[in-house]
């Protein structure tokens, strides 16, 4: 049985590896737009 | 019962930790440094550069609240804090703190230029290292230094975009140097007795009330003086010299009006919190007229 504390636990570890999905995703393209910018300002 | 401080901290627990009030007015000054500057990065290197001074801040925040976990509890103010309510443990702070300032200095390094990179770095271990570990619990004169910290975004931003320092991203700095000292008085003397109880000497605590509101007054002298200096000096146009001038001079009346009041209790201390209230709204409005005066054809 999953006791009261475990829900609150994999609620915050899923909300968290959301958040950290989305900041990586974001990372991502990100330094790709920069990798463009300066390979045009070359 | 469910012990917070064992559960793995919430998002908006680490979010709550880079101050995000304090980072709008950092991030603020730092883009208007960027769009004072005569040349402008590509839109993307621009944006990340303003995203690396907004995590810097937030790395600032984040390491400042896991130092002080001890004395945030014993204020007020700041008794609420993820740490010293228990909702994080120090740990992740810390890690948190870390991996955000280092993060920062390296994308800020990579998009723009190792320089505007390097200042990012030492802003961070300025603010952390010499202001929160060093001088706040042992000086009165903490927020005098310590003010450089602060003053650093928009020289930042500036060097973001053209790689180079220059005289008016300087007088940006000391403007915001010589504008920390009234404003943190102002707010310390209405929160006095927090800081009295937490044992951090800030200026009301150590030297008396009567003694900090002539300080504040006489720490807005410089800077009015340095707010109005690029405009004579060639830096400007006539709209921020005006724009400048008055802003500062409003500033001046209300220190004044400070320097005047003998109320010792907080009830009493309307021209301390007005003043404080305007600070922050003098240095939004005078870097928005210098981005304004750049832009604007008259």
């Amino acid at each position: 049985m999953v006791s009261h504390e475990d829900e609150i636990i994999r609620k915050r570890q899923r909300d968290r590896a959301r958040i950290m999905a989305l900041l990586l995703g974001a990372f991502v393209v990100l330094m790709f737009f920069i990798t463009i910018a300066k390979t045009g300002m070359n | 019962m469910t012990n917070p401080a064992a559960l793995p901290a919430d998002w908006r627990d680490f979010l709550a930790l880079t101050k995000p009030r304090v980072m709008s007015l950092v991030v603020f000054s730092g883009l208007c440094g960027m769009l004072a500057a005569p040349v402008f990065p590509p839109l993307v290197l621009g944006f990340t550069a303003i995203l690396c001074i907004a995590l810097g801040a937030g790395a600032c925040g984040a390491l400042n609240q896991w130092y002080e976990a001890d004395l945030d509890a014993k204020m007020r103010r700041t008794a609420k804090r993820p740490l010293p309510d228990g909702r994080m443990d120090r740990q992740s702070a810390l890690h948190f703190g870390v991996g955000l300032a280092s993060f920062s200095v390296l994308l800020m390094g990579v998009a723009t230029n190792w320089l505007a990179a390097a200042l990012l770095a030492v802003s961070i271990l300025f603010y952390v290292l010499v202001y929160t570990v060093w001088l706040k619990p042992r000086t009165p004169q903490n927020i005098v230094i310590g003010g450089a910290a602060g003053a650093f975004p928009p020289l930042i931003g500036w060097i973001a975009a053209t790689g180079n320092f220059a005289a008016l991203p300087l007088l940006l700095f000391a403007i915001v140097f010589l504008w920390t000292p009234p404003h943190f008085w102002a707010l310390s003397l209405f929160v006095r007795s927090d800081y009295a109880a937490a044992g951090i000497p800030m200026l009301p605590v150590v030297a008396g009330i009567q003694s900090t509101r002539r300080q504040i007054f006489l720490y807005s002298l410089p800077m009015a003086v340095a707010a109005v200096a690029p405009w004579p000096l060639g830096l400007t146009g006539p709209i921020y010299g005006f724009s400048a001038g008055v802003l500062s001079f409003v500033f001046l009346v209300l220190a004044a009006r400070v320097a005047g009041n003998r109320a010792a209790d907080p009830s009493g201390m309307e021209a301390e919190k007005h003043l404080f209230a305007y600070s922050v709204f003098y240095l939004f409005a005078l870097f928005t007229v210098l981005v304004a005066d750049r832009f604007l054809p008259w």
